[in-house]
């Protein structure tokens, strides 16, 4: 086990991307010069040269759609978006064209691209850059939805995603890029099939993904001191999901907390809501509950912004009011 | 809602006197408690409830002779009772009209309100795993006290629930009653259920001789060291026999009912009991075979005391597997 950041974890999962394939480029906004806005592509221009990290126009629309037509002549791209509000601007080639195009053409032609941005709040950078959007990308069928929450997924996930036939959406939260982990150096490759369960318990299920399971384990932390035993779930994966582990920890615990950093309605959160009800009704001991981020545009204001995201606090609270305390 | 009605206590009954209501509007019944004393002309028959609630209404009147399966009463069944309403609710303001300038000072969109849930009347507030094992358990979740999330039933209160209903298995509950004089009609009715019987089903009769000098002499010998109290009767050792004996011939512990064989899992020996003043019932001993001679004495002394006082239970009546009648009472 060895320390290191997950922007670090980030980079290191590049360089080897791109190194075991000269298909491989990264292209995205000042990726290459500036070393990209959270420094994830920084000394990959002098190493592997402009032909390769290439910087794009402020043009999600456009740049996304060339990382389609790279993918459809042969090449592996690697098409970093600054963050998930900027890939608004790029729905219409991702919906209508990377999800739909192995469909449309009978299966002639795939689209192995692979799609990362920085998502998620936190930060005090407002309304417009604090989006947590994963549950819109996961409703896309056509597409895989990755969500590395620790540095061994953010280190690992990359090289993965490039085996995947059609395009992979990796969504980084920003938070968690100056955040140290243990890298786990024994896994050399990890799944995108399974979700992991990060700690076991027997008294309660939560269920997350992202920068959330850190709040997650914090709460567990918490919970533990009066003696409830939580189980951490990270989802990993948010399309295709693996709902078997979830229905397997529910299954144990009769009760579940999904925490989501999206807004509560239609978020992702409740879809996993919905297929634990399907999955595990009768071994439910208490409605499954949910923390969400408050159904407002995120704050900027610091004490307004903690207020409007999911915290370990609100996940304790959750815990106690689903255990009748 | 549940129904109270006239139970048949017998093939041979087609309606029965309401004798005794012994709840009242709005008592509190608990599933397996008494609720009416019903006269089915053999004898007064206390009747136990099906349902855990509260008494809405009594429909028929005691000296009332309804026809088997007549509505007597209604139970409204627990956890039907309306459940204050959930803060989130009563707190959501009533809607008020807007002007423009107010709703550019008033936050953007207030998060809607989260929607709890709601029970309605007659469901009981218990989670889905809950009610399972519930099921699995044998555990009446009407009579268990929810500890969860707004008095929800949570998988611990029906393991507290087991365990409560396992005591109270254990202890022996006590019953007293006055009995009736109906000897007349008692009479009657088993004459027409006699002729009734010897109408209907095919007779065959066999007949063995078993030399009981053994079972007498053990018998003397076991009542010189017990208590005179608890001295067993002969007829006992016939109960317990006949009980031992159907377990090597299962297929005679069986009923005709709805037209098919039933055979019986459990052995309960119905007692041929006289009353005094004349009449006779049989009433069950349950589970004759699992239990001992001293179990049984008792058991028969008490059926026999409370055939007497008219205080057996319904379900007595109509459970006997197969049916002994003794003239070992002579040997008293």
């Amino acid at each position: 086990m060895a320390k290191i950041t997950y922007r670090e974890a980030v980079r290191a999962g590049l360089r080897e991307a791109l190194q075991s394939n000269p298909r491989v480029f990264l292209m995205g906004e000042d990726v290459g010069k500036y070393g990209g806005t959270y420094a994830c592509s920084k000394g990959l221009l002098d190493e592997f040269g402009p032909e390769r990290i290439r910087d794009t126009p402020l043009s999600e629309s456009t740049f996304v759609g060339a990382g389609i037509g790279a993918a459809l002549g042969g090449m592996r791209p690697i098409v970093e978006v600054m963050t998930v509000n900027f890939i608004l601007l790029a729905l219409d080639q991702i919906v209508n064209n990377a999800a739909t195009i192995r469909h449309m053409s009978g299966g002639q032609f795939s689209i192995p691209l692979i799609v990362r941005m920085a998502t998620g709040a936190g930060r005090q950078v407002a309304a417009q850059h604090s989006h947590s959007l994963e549950g819109w990308y996961a409703h896309i069928p056509g597409i895989t939805v990755l969500a590395p929450a620790t540095v061994t997924d953010a280190r690992r996930m990359l090289l993965a995603a490039l085996q995947e036939p059609d395009p992979v959406f990796i969504f980084e939260h920003a938070y968690l890029y100056p955040l140290e982990g243990e890298l786990d150096e024994s896994a050399l490759s990890v799944d995108l099939t399974h979700a992991a369960v990060r700690r076991t318990g027997p008294d309660i299920s939560l269920i997350t993904f992202g920068g959330s399971l850190w709040k997650a384990l914090e709460a567990a932390d918490q919970l533990a001191q009066e003696g409830i035993s939580a189980e951490v779930v990270d989802l990993r994966i948010l399309r295709p999901l693996d709902i078997s582990t979830v229905l397997t920890s529910v299954r144990k615990t009769h009760r579940a907390v999904v925490i989501d950093e999206g807004w509560r309605t239609g978020s992702f959160a409740a879809e996993v809501s919905a297929q634990i009800m399907e999955g595990a009704f009768y071994d439910l001991d208490g409605p499954v509950a949910r923390v969400c981020s408050v159904e407002v545009p995120i704050p900027y204001p610091k004490h307004l912004e903690d207020a409007a995201l999911p915290q370990p606090e609100k996940i304790v609270q959750a815990v106690h009011s689903l255990m009748g305390r | 809602m549940a129904e109270f009605v006239m139970p048949t206590l017998g093939s041979d009954m087609t309606e029965g006197t309401l004798v005794e209501w012994k709840k009242k509007v709005d008592d509190r019944v608990v599933k397996g408690e008494i609720i009416a004393e019903v006269d089915t002309e053999k004898a007064a028959i206390e009747i136990e409830s099906f349902h855990t609630g509260v008494i809405e209404q009594l429909l028929v009147k005691p000296g009332e002779r309804v026809p088997v399966g007549t509505v007597m009463a209604i139970i409204r069944e627990e956890g039907t009772q309306t459940i204050p309403a959930v803060q989130a609710h009563a707190s959501t303001p009533p809607s008020q009209t807007v002007s423009p300038k107010d709703r550019v000072s008033s936050p953007p969109h207030a998060p809607p309100p989260i929607a709890a849930p709601v029970i309605e009347p007659g469901r009981l507030r218990i989670s889905p795993a809950a009610r399972k094992l519930a099921g699995e358990l044998g555990v009446d979740p009407a009579l268990v006290q929810g500890t969860g999330s707004g008095g929800a039933i949570t998988l611990d209160d029906i393991q507290h629930g087991a365990q409560a209903q396992r005591r109270q298995r254990s202890a022996s509950p006590a019953f007293t009653t006055e009995a009736g004089d109906r000897q007349a009609r008692m009479r009657q009715t088993i004459a027409a259920a006699m002729a009734r019987s010897k109408r209907e089903i095919p007779h065959y009769y066999l007949s063995t001789t078993i030399d009981m000098g053994r079972a007498m002499t053990w018998l003397k010998e076991e009542n010189l060291k017990r208590p005179v109290t608890d001295r067993l009767l002969y007829g006992v050792l016939l109960i317990k026999a006949v009980a031992l004996a159907l377990r090597h011939v299962p297929e005679l512990n069986a009923l005709w009912k709805d037209n098919a064989a039933f055979q019986s899992p459990d052995i309960h020996v119905g007692v041929a009991i006289s009353i005094r003043q004349g009449g006779l019932v049989a009433p069950a001993i349950h589970n004759a075979d699992k239990r001992s001679l001293g179990e049984l004495m008792s058991s028969f002394q008490d059926v026999v005391k409370r055939a007497r006082a008219g205080t057996l239970r319904g379900s007595e009546l109509s459970d006997p597997t197969i049916t002994l009648t003794s003239l070992g009472l002579a040997h008293k």
